[in-house]
C-alpha cells in the first residue's frame, strides 16, 4: 500500500495511504457530510474539478451499483456516465462489500476510472481545516510527486469553466409522450437523476448545452440544471437566461441554475466560506414558514440584499441564512439551491 | 396557552424491556419543562432514579403507575397537561385506560404530545394495519385473533412459520416464532395471558431490520433523527441485536425511500414528538414491510439520542408544549436549529448484556422477545473498534471479538443457526475454526459485510499471533508522543521506530497500527503475542511500546453535524481513526474524573447512574470541570448535559489511563460507580493517579476475602466462619467444624449460578460435582450459613475514617436472599436498640481501620444480639439513593465534597427522629426469562426496584408490593408453604386470609398443617401426583387462583421439580407469586388490615 498525502494550498498535510487509481491529481478540495450516496457524489458533475472528502468514515460498504446508460444515454443508476470528481478522500474504505446490486467495489470502479483516492486519513481534523478556511485547492500526491503548492496556490487557477467539460456538447431531444409540453433542459452538467425525473414526468426535454442559444427554440418552459464551478465565468448562459426573463414561459432551475437565474435577474453570486455539501440542510420555506430538509452540493451563494425588485428569497438556510431559492413576485420565474426527497408542494411546471 | 402545572409518567421499576432509558427520556423531559417555568408533577416509584432526585421534578410521588394511583394524584393536584410518551409502555398503557375511562376529560387534564388517538392506532394492530393501508404503506400480513382456536386458524391460512404477538406488550413479552401447530399452541395461550388481542403474523425471518426515529412538531416539520440496522437479522428482537447507526448495508435510495415512508407514516398518524418505526428490509428486492410503530420515547430513542448527540426526549416535551423544531437550537453547536437531521462521523454500536447465567433451569436462545437487562454503546470510527470496544464494554469477562478465554461449543452450525446470548462469540469460533464468511451468512443470515469486518478482525489477529514478541520495551518518552502530521515524514518515523525495537520493522510496527485501529485492546494484543506465557505487565508492556511508537488514540467529539460547525458541547470518544484531537488539554488540574457503572446488569444499575450524576453535580457546583466516563445509553451519566466533558467510552485500564493522562486531573472518584471502578483502584494507583476517597491499598484490603478476615479477626469483630479449601475432603472436614447449612462459593463456575446454599452432604456433592470443578487452580470458598438470621445494611460517608453520616436498614427476609432482591426497610422497625449500637460501634472501627474516605456499605448478620460481618464494600452501595431520598440527606453529594477535601457538617437529624417508614421492594422479570425457577436466593435475580414511603411499615410495603406489580387478590390463594419452620411463621398470614373470605387452597403438607391449625384450605394435588384431582396447576388455568404462595423447603437450587412447575406457572399465566415466608407474610398482612383506597397520596415533598 503505497503512502499518500493530501496537500493544501495552505501548506497544511494529510497523510493516508493511496488506494483506487495509484496516482496524483489537484482540485479544489470540498467535503461532504451525507453518510450514503458516494456513487451519486463521486458522478454528480457539479464536483467535477474538485477532490471530495466524505466525512463519513466508512465508504464504500455497498459497493458499486449498475453503471450502465439507458438507451437515450442515461446513466441508470448514477448521476452521470463516469466519476467526476479529481480525487476522493476517505478515512477507510471496505474492500468487500455487499449489496444485491452491486457488482464493483469502489477501490476497483477508481481504478477502472483513473480516480486517485486516499484512505487513512483523518478525515474530521481535514474538515476543521476547511471549515475554518473554505475551500483550498489541494493536491492528492502520491509517491515521489514532491508537489509543493506551486502552480495552483491560491485561487488563481485559471482553467477551463468546468461546465464546458461536463455540459452536452450538441442538443439532444427526449421525445415525451404525444402532445406533451416541451422544456428546454440547459445542460451545466446535469444530474441523471433529473433527467430521468423530468422524463418520467412524460414531458419531451430538449437538452442543450450550457451556452447553447436557445432563444430561437420554442418552447413551454426552462430548466437551468446543476453543474460546477463558478457562475459568475457563465456570462454568455446568463445573457441568454435574461433574454427568458423578458417572456412570460416559466424559467426555473436548480443549484447552479438557481445561480446562474439570480445572476440574469441581476443579484450577485458569491463564494461561501463554508459550502453546503450535505443531506442535511434545513431550508426555511419564507412564503409558508415550512421548515424541510435538503440534499444539497453549492460552494456559491446569492446575496439576499442584491436581489432586485421583483424578486423575493423564498427559501433561507437555517443555520447561516444564506438564500437556498428565490421567486418572482409576478412571473412565473423560481428555483431552488437544493434536492429534497420530501417536499409537500413538489415543485412543477 | 402554556399550562401552568403538567404531570408526567415515569415507568416504574426497571424491568427487562423497560430499562434506564425512561430515567434518561423523563429526566430530560422534566429539565426541558421546568425551563419554562412549568411546575411539574412526577409519578414513579422508581426511587434510585435520577428523575425522582431534588431539584428534578417538583413534586415527586412514589407511587405505583396504575390506573387508580395515577387518577388520585390527579385529583389531588389538578395538573392542566400530562406527558405519556417518557414512561415506557408502562405510562402509555396507563394514559390509554384512564383516557378510555375518561379521566383526564373529568379532570380536565389535556394530554400533550401525540395525540391519544394516535397512540390507539400504534398499538392496536387491526387499526394500525388499517391506517397505513391509506396511504400504501406496507404492514407485514397479519391477522388480529381473539382466541387460540382463532390464532390456530389464522395460523394455517398464512403458512407456518409465524410470529406471535400480544397486543399492548412491551419488549416482544408474549412473542414468539412458532413452526407448527403445537408449538403456536403453547405461545398462543401465553401470550393470551398478558393481551386480550393476539397477532399472528407471516414469519419474515431473515429479512433486515431497520429502525427511523423520526421526529415531528405542531407544525408539521418532519425529521429523521437516525437510522439503525440491526447487527442480526429480523426474528431477533431489537432488543436482543447488536445494532449499528447508521445504517451500514442500504445504499443511499434504499434510505431515502424507508426515510419517506417513515415522514409519511408519522405526518398520517399525527404524531407529535418522537416515534420509531421499525421496518424489515428485504436483502434482496428492496421490499419493505413496516413491523411496528412506537409512538413516544423508547429505548431506541435513548439510544439514537446518545448515538447523534440530538436530545430527543428533550425536544420532544418541548414540542409538546407546542414549540416548533424551527423554534430550538441544536444543543451541541448551541448556534444552529433543532430543525436538522444529524451527520455522524463515527459509527456506534449497541450490544446487549445478558445474565442468563444467574438463572437455574433457562432457556439461553434468544429470539422475538426480550431477555437482556443492559446494554452499552460503542463509539468508533471503524466498525471493528466499536465492536471489539463494545464486547469489553459489556463487562462479562471478553477482551473483544477474539483473544477471549477458549469457548467450549458443541456444534457450531447449531449454535449459529439458532443463536443464543453467545451469538457474536459463536461466530468468533466458527471463523477461527475456518467457517467461510458464506458460511455463516447462509446459517445467520447476517449480512455479509458484517461478516467480512469480523473476518477482517480475525485476519489481524491471526498475524499478530505469528509475530514474535517485541524484545526490547523501549520507555516513553524517548519518541514524540503522537504521530506528528506536519513535521514529521512517514519515512522518518518508520526510521525511528527501527530504532526503537530491536526485532521490528515497519511492518510490524503498522501491523500494531492496524490491530489498534481493528480495535484490539492492548491486553488482546499481549495475548495474541505472548499466548500463555502472558503475565499481567504484558498489557503494559504493549502500551508503553506504543507510546513511544506514537501510537496512542486521539479525542474527537459526537458534534450531530460532522464537522460542519463548531460544537461547544463536549460529547467526546477516543479512536484510532484519527491523527488530531478535537480539542486542547490545559492541564490545569481543576477537572475531577468520575468513573461511571457500564452496562446495567442484574446488581448494578439505575442506583450507580444516580449516585454518578450527584457526584458530578457536586463537582460542578465546588467549580471543579466534572469529567464523567460511561458507555451505557440508558443513563443519565451519559447526558452530556450533566458534565463538563464526557467520554463515552471504556471503563478499563488501558482507555482510563488515556483519558486521565489528556485531563491530568485533580482527582479521580471510583466509588460512585459500582463495582467496575473499583476494581481498578489498585491498577490505577500503582500507575500513580490521583485517586479520591479511600486509599487504593485500603480498598484491598476490603475487596480480598483474606486480608478482610484477618483484620476482622485482629479487630476482633465476629463473621460467619468460612475456608478456601480445595478438596472435597477439606471441605468435608470443614463442614464437620460449622455444620450444615453452608454457603458454597466456586472460584470456577462450569455452568449455572456461581453460589449455592447446601443443606446437606448429598446436596453439596452434587453441586460441586455439577457446577464447579474443585481443584488446586480452582479453591471453592464454603461459608457457615446462619439460618433465620436477620440482615442489616450499613450506609454511611466517612472522612478519614470518621463517620459523618450513616443509614442502618433491616432486610424483611430472612438472610440467604441477596440483598439485591429482599425487600428492604427504612428506618428499620425491629432491630434492638443493642442492635443498632453494635452496628454503629463496629462501623466506626472498620470505617477508622480502613481509613474510609467518602461513601461504604457494610453488610451484617444478626441473630439476637449477635453481630457478623458478612461484606463490606468501600463505594457507593445500591441502597445510596434509597436511604438519601428517604432521609432526605444526599450522601453522595456529602461523600463527594469529603473526598474533594472540602470541608463537610454532619447532619443534624438522624433516622431515628423519621416519623415514616421507607420500604425498597425489588422487581423480578422473570416473564420475560422462560424457564427460569423465578425464586431469590443467594445470587441476585431481581432487575429493578422502587422504594415507597408511607406513614407505617403495612402502609408502605402495601405501596412497593404494587408498585412492583403484586395485585391484591380477590378470589383463592394457592399455598405450598415450605419447611416446618415457615409454616409456622405463614400461620398467622394464612388465618388472616380465612378471616377475610379468601378461598384457600392447599398442597399436601401444607393442607395437612393448616387443618391442625384450624384453617380450612381446600386440598389440591402436585404436579407429580398425575392421577389425583384437582391438579393446582388446572386451577391456575382457571383463574380461580390470583395469588401464589410457593416457599421452597430450603435455599437450595435443585431440581426442576413440583414446586417449579408451580412457580413457573405462576409467571407464565402472570398470578402474582411469592416465594418467601416473611415477605409473603408482610404483604399478606398488609392487604388484610389496609385496603388501596386506606392509602395516602402523599408526595415526597409532603414527608
Amino acid at each position: 500500500m503505497s503512502k499518500a498525502q493530501i496537500i493544501l494550498a495552505d501548506g497544511t498535510v494529510f497523510e493516508g495511504r493511496a488506494f483506487g487509481h495509484i496516482a496524483s491529481a489537484s482540485g479544489t478540495v470540498v467535503f461532504h457530510t451525507g453518510m450514503t450516496g458516494y456513487p451519486e457524489l463521486l458522478t454528480d458533475p457539479s464536483l467535477a474539478g474538485h477532490i471530495l472528502v466524505l466525512t463519513y468514515p466508512l465508504v464504500g460498504n455497498y459497493g458499486v451499483p449498475d453503471r450502465g446508460i439507458d438507451e437515450r444515454g442515461i446513466s441508470r443508476c448514477l448521476e452521470s456516465e463516469k466519476i467526476q470528481v479529481k480525487g476522493l478522500v476517505v478515512f477507510d474504505h471496505s474492500r468487500s462489500f455487499s449489496h444485491w446490486s452491486a457488482g464493483l467495489s469502489l477501490e476497483d470502479w477508481l481504478a477502472e476510472e483513473k480516480v486517485p483516492g486516499i484512505y487513512d486519513v483523518d478525515t474530521r481534523a481535514l474538515v476543521q481545516v476547511l471549515r475554518e478556511k473554505g475551500p483550498l485547492k489541494g493536491r492528492l500526491v502520491v509517491g515521489g510527486d514532491n508537489w509543493e503548492g506551486g502552480g495552483i496556490a491560491g485561487s488563481k487557477m485559471v482553467e477551463n469553466h468546468p461546465i464546458a467539460e461536463v455540459s452536452c456538447k450538441e442538443v439532444i431531444t427526449y421525445p415525451g409522450n404525444p402532445g406533451a409540453k416541451k422544456i428546454v433542459l440547459v445542460d451545466c452538467g446535469v444530474r441523471h437523476s433529473i433527467l430521468r425525473n423530468l422524463l418520467r414526468s412524460g414531458l419531451t426535454v430538449v437538452r442543450v448545452p450550457w451556452d447553447y442559444d436557445f432563444r430561437h427554440l420554442s418552447y413551454d418552459g426552462i430548466f437551468i440544471s446543476n453543474g460546477p464551478g463558478d457562475p459568475r465565468l457563465c456570462r454568455i448562459t446568463i445573457e441568454h437566461i435574461r433574454y427568458a426573463l423578458e417572456g412570460e414561459k416559466p424559467v426555473t432551475g436548480i443549484c447552479m441554475g438557481h445561480l446562474l437565474l439570480g445572476l440574469a435577474a441581476g443579484g450577485k453570486v458569491i463564494p461561501m466560506k463554508n459550502g453546503h455539501r450535505g443531506h442535511n440542510q434545513p431550508v426555511l420555506d419564507t412564503v409558508t414558514g415550512q421548515c424541510i430538509i435538503t440534499s444539497q452540493n453549492h460552494g456559491y451563494a446569492l446575496e439576499a440584499e442584491s436581489l432586485p425588485e421583483g424578486w423575493i428569497p423564498s427559501f433561507t438556510n437555517m443555520n447561516d441564512g444564506t438564500v437556498e431559492g428565490i421567486r418572482h413576485k409576478s412571473g412565473p420565474f423560481f428555483a431552488t439551491q437544493f434536492d429534497t426527497a420530501i417536499c409537500k408542494k413538489p415543485l412543477t411546471l | 396557552m402554556k399550562p401552568d402545572k403538567i404531570l408526567l409518567l415515569g415507568s416504574g421499576a426497571l424491568k427487562i424491556g423497560e430499562a434506564g432509558e425512561f430515567d434518561y427520556s423523563g429526566s430530560q423531559a422534566l429539565k426541558a419543562i421546568k425551563e419554562e417555568g412549568i411546575k411539574t408533577v412526577l409519578i414513579n416509584p422508581n426511587i434510585a432514579t435520577v428523575q425522582t432526585s431534588e431539584g428534578v421534578a417538583d413534586t415527586v410521588y412514589f407511587l405505583p403507575i396504575t390506573p387508580y394511583f395515577v387518577e388520585q394524584v390527579i385529583a389531588k393536584e389538578r395538573p392542566q397537561g400530562v406527558l405519556l410518551a417518557f414512561g415506557g409502555q408502562t405510562a402509555l398503557n396507563c394514559g390509554v385506560e384512564l383516557y378510555h375511562k375518561g379521566v383526564f376529560e373529568k379532570y380536565g387534564v389535556d394530554i400533550l404530545g401525540t395525540p391519544i388517538q394516535s397512540i390507539i392506532e400504534t398499538e392496536d394492530r387491526e387499526l394500525f394495519v388499517r391506517r397505513l393501508n391509506e396511504i400504501q404503506v406496507k404492514t407485514i400480513e397479519s391477522t388480529a385473533v381473539q382466541s387460540v382456536e382463532q390464532a390456530q386458524a389464522a395460523a394455517e391460512n398464512l403458512g407456518y412459520p409465524v410470529i406471535i404477538r400480544a397486543a399492548y406488550a412491551l419488549g416482544g413479552l408474549g412473542s414468539g416464532f412458532c413452526n407448527n401447530r403445537d408449538e403456536l399452541k403453547a405461545l398462543a395461550e401465553k401470550a393470551f395471558v398478558y393481551s386480550p388481542q393476539v397477532l399472528v403474523e407471516k414469519s419474515l425471518k431473515g429479512w433486515k431490520e431497520i429502525e427511523f426515529e423520526v421526529v415531528r412538531d405542531a407544525y408539521d416539520h418532519c425529521i429523521t433523527v437516525c437510522h439503525m440496522e440491526n447487527f442480526d437479522p429480523l426474528g431477533i428482537h431489537t432488543g436482543e441485536s447488536i445494532v449499528v447507526a447508521p445504517t451500514q448495508t442500504l445504499d443511499d435510495r434504499e434510505i431515502k425511500k424507508l426515510r419517506e415512508v417513515a415522514i409519511q407514516i408519522v405526518r398520517h398518524l399525527g404524531v407529535v414528538g418522537e416515534c420509531n418505526v421499525q421496518y424489515a428490509f428485504d436483502v434482496s428486492s428492496d421490499e419493505y414491510r413496516v413491523i411496528e410503530v412506537n409512538a413516544r420515547l423508547s429505548r431506541s430513542s435513548a439510544l439514537a439520542s446518545k448515538a447523534t448527540g440530538y436530545p430527543l426526549a428533550f425536544v420532544a416535551a418541548k414540542l409538546a408544549l407546542g414549540y416548533g423544531l424551527h423554534q430550538l437550537k441544536n444543543s451541541v453547536t448551541r448556534s444552529t436549529s433543532a430543525f436538522y437531521e444529524p451527520a455522524m462521523d463515527y459509527v456506534v454500536c449497541k450490544i446487549p448484556r445478558w445474565d442468563l447465567g444467574k438463572f437455574q433451569g433457562i432457556d439461553k436462545t434468544i429470539g422475538s422477545s426480550m431477555k437482556s437487562v443492559g446494554e452499552v454503546m460503542a463509539v468508533g470510527r471503524t466498525f471493528e473498534e466499536a465492536l471489539q470496544k463494545g464486547l469489553r464494554m459489556i463487562g462479562q469477562g471478553m477482551h473483544g471479538f477474539m483473544e477471549n478465554r477458549d469457548l467450549v461449543i458443541a456444534e457450531v452450525d447449531k449454535a449459529l443457526h439458532e443463536p443464543t446470548d453467545m451469538r457474536i462469540f459463536v461466530i468468533s469460533k466458527a471463523m477461527q475454526a475456518g467457517y467461510s464468511v458464506e458460511q455463516i451468512h447462509q446459517l445467520t443470515h447476517i449480512d455479509k459485510w458484517f461478516l467480512y469486518k469480523l473476518q477482517g478482525i480475525i485476519e489481524t489477529g491471526r498475524k499478530l499471533e505469528v509475530l514474535s514478541p517485541p524484545e526490547n520495551h523501549p520507555e516513553e518518552g524517548e519518541l514524540l508522543k503522537s504521530r506528528g502530521l506536519q513535521d514529521r515524514s512517514l519515512e522518518q518515523q518508520a526510521k525511528n521506530q527501527k530504532q526503537q525495537v530491536k526485532n521490528w520493522g515497519e511492518a510490524e510496527v503498522e501491523l500494531l497500527y492496524e490491530a489498534k485501529r481493528k480495535g484490539f485492546s492492548d491486553f488482546q494484543i499481549a495475548r495474541a503475542l505472548w499466548k500463555d506465557d502472558m503475565t499481567q505487565e504484558h498489557p503494559l508492556t504493549i502500551r508503553r511500546l506504543r507510546k513511544a511508537l506514537g501510537i496512542t488514540p486521539v479525542v474527537k467529539q459526537i458534534d450531530t453535524l460532522a464537522g460542519e460547525f463548531p460544537a461547544q458541547a463536549n460529547y467526546l470518544y477516543l479512536t484510532y481513526g484519527g491523527k488530531e484531537h478535537d480539542l486542547e488539554y490545559c492541564k490545569d488540574k481543576r477537572s475531577v474524573i468520575v468513573l461511571g457503572s457500564g452496562a446495567y446488569r442484574i446488581g448494578s444499575s439505575v442506583e450507580f447512574d444516580w449516585c454518578g450524576v450527584q457526584a458530578l453535580q457536586t463537582i460542578r457546583s465546588e467549580g471543579y470541570r466534572s469529567v464523567m466516563i460511561n458507555y451505557n445509553p440508558e443513563t443519565v451519566s451519559t447526558d452530556y448535559d450533566v458534565c463538563d466533558r464526557l467520554y463515552f467510552d471504556e471503563l478499563t485500564n488501558e482507555r482510563v489511563m488515556d483519558i486521565v493522562e489528556l485531563e491530568d486531573p485533580a482527582g479521580v472518584i471510583l466509588s460512585t460507580g459500582g463495582q467496575i471502578p473499583n476494581n481498578l483502584a489498585v491498577i490505577l494507583d500503582k500507575q500513580n493517579v490521583p485517586l479520591l476517597g479511600t486509599p487504593a491499598r485500603y480498598i484491598d484490603n476490603a475487596e480480598d476475602r483474606h486480608k478482610f478476615s484477618t483484620m476482622l479477626d485482629r479487630m476482633g469483630v465476629d463473621q460467619p466462619r468460612w475456608k478456601e479449601l480445595s478438596s472435597l475432603k477439606a471441605i468435608e472436614v470443614f463442614v464437620r467444624e460449622v455444620g450444615f447449612p453452608v454457603l458454597v462459593r466456586p472460584s470456577y463456575v462450569l455452568s449455572g449460578a456461581a453460589m449455592n446454599v447446601c443443606s446437606n452432604k448429598e446436596e453439596m456433592e452434587r453441586f460441586l460435582k455439577q457446577a464447579a470443578n474443585v481443584s488446586k487452580q480452582h479453591p471453592v470458598v464454603v461459608s457457615q450459613f446462619i439460618e433465620h438470621a436477620k440482615e442489616i445494611e450499613m450506609d454511611a460517608v466517612a472522612d478519614k475514617g470518621q463517620i459523618l453520616a450513616y443509614a442502618i436498614s433491616e432486610h424483611v427476609e430472612f438472610a440467604g436472599v441477596h440483598s439485591g432482591d429482599a425487600t428492604i426497610q427504612f428506618p428499620p422497625q425491629k432491630l434492638y436498640v443493642e442492635t443498632v449500637r453494635r452496628i454503629k460501634r463496629i462501623t466506626r472501627q472498620i470505617a477508622k481501620e480502613l481509613s474510609i474516605t467518602g461513601p461504604f456499605n457494610i453488610q451484617y448478620l444478626a441473630k439476637g444480639n449477635e453481630i457478623k460481618v458478612i461484606e463490606c464494600n468501600l463505594r457507593a452501595s445500591r441502597s445510596f439513593p434509597f436511604v438519601s431520598k428517604v432521609l432526605k440527606i444526599n450522601f453522595i453529594e456529602m461523600a463527594t465534597k469529603v473526598m474533594l477535601g472540602l470541608p463537610v457538617q454532619p447532619p443534624q437529624k438522624n433516622e431515628f427522629d423519621l416519623d415514616y417508614v421507607g420500604i425498597k421492594a425489588s422487581q423480578f422479570s422473570f416473564n420475560r426469562l422462560q424457564k427460569a425457577d423465578p425464586v431469590m436466593g443467594v445470587d441476585m435475580a431481581s432487575t429493578g426496584e422502587v422504594g415507597c414511603i408511607a406513614d407505617d411499615t403495612a402502609e408502605a410495603i402495601l405501596i412497593s408490593m404494587l408498585a412492583v406489580g403484586y395485585r391484591i387478590p380477590v378470589k383463592g390463594i394457592l399455598l405450598s408453604t415450605g419447611a416446618a419452620r415457615q409454616k409456622v411463621d405463614m400461620l398467622s398470614a394464612t388465618k388472616l386470609l380465612h378471616r377475610k373470605g379468601y378461598r384457600l387452597y392447599a398442597t399436601g403438607g401444607t393442607h395437612k398443617f393448616l387443618k391442625e391449625n384450624g384453617v380450612p384450605s381446600h386440598r389440591v394435588y402436585w404436579p407429580g401426583d398425575t392421577s389425583k384431582w384437582p391438579q393446582a396447576l388446572d386451577l391456575m388455568h382457571q383463574k380461580e387462583i390470583d395469588l401464589v404462595v410457593n416457599i421452597p423447603r430450603n435455599l437450595t437450587k435443585g431440581e426442576l421439580d413440583n414446586g417449579y412447575k408451580i412457580r413457573r406457572a405462576a409467571i407464565d399465566l402472570n398470578i402474582p407469586l411469592l416465594t418467601n415466608a416473611r415477605l409473603a407474610d408482610a404483604f399478606i398482612t398488609a392487604f388484610c388490615s389496609l385496603t388501596v383506597e386506606d392509602i395516602q397520596i402523599k408526595s415526597w415533598q409532603e414527608y
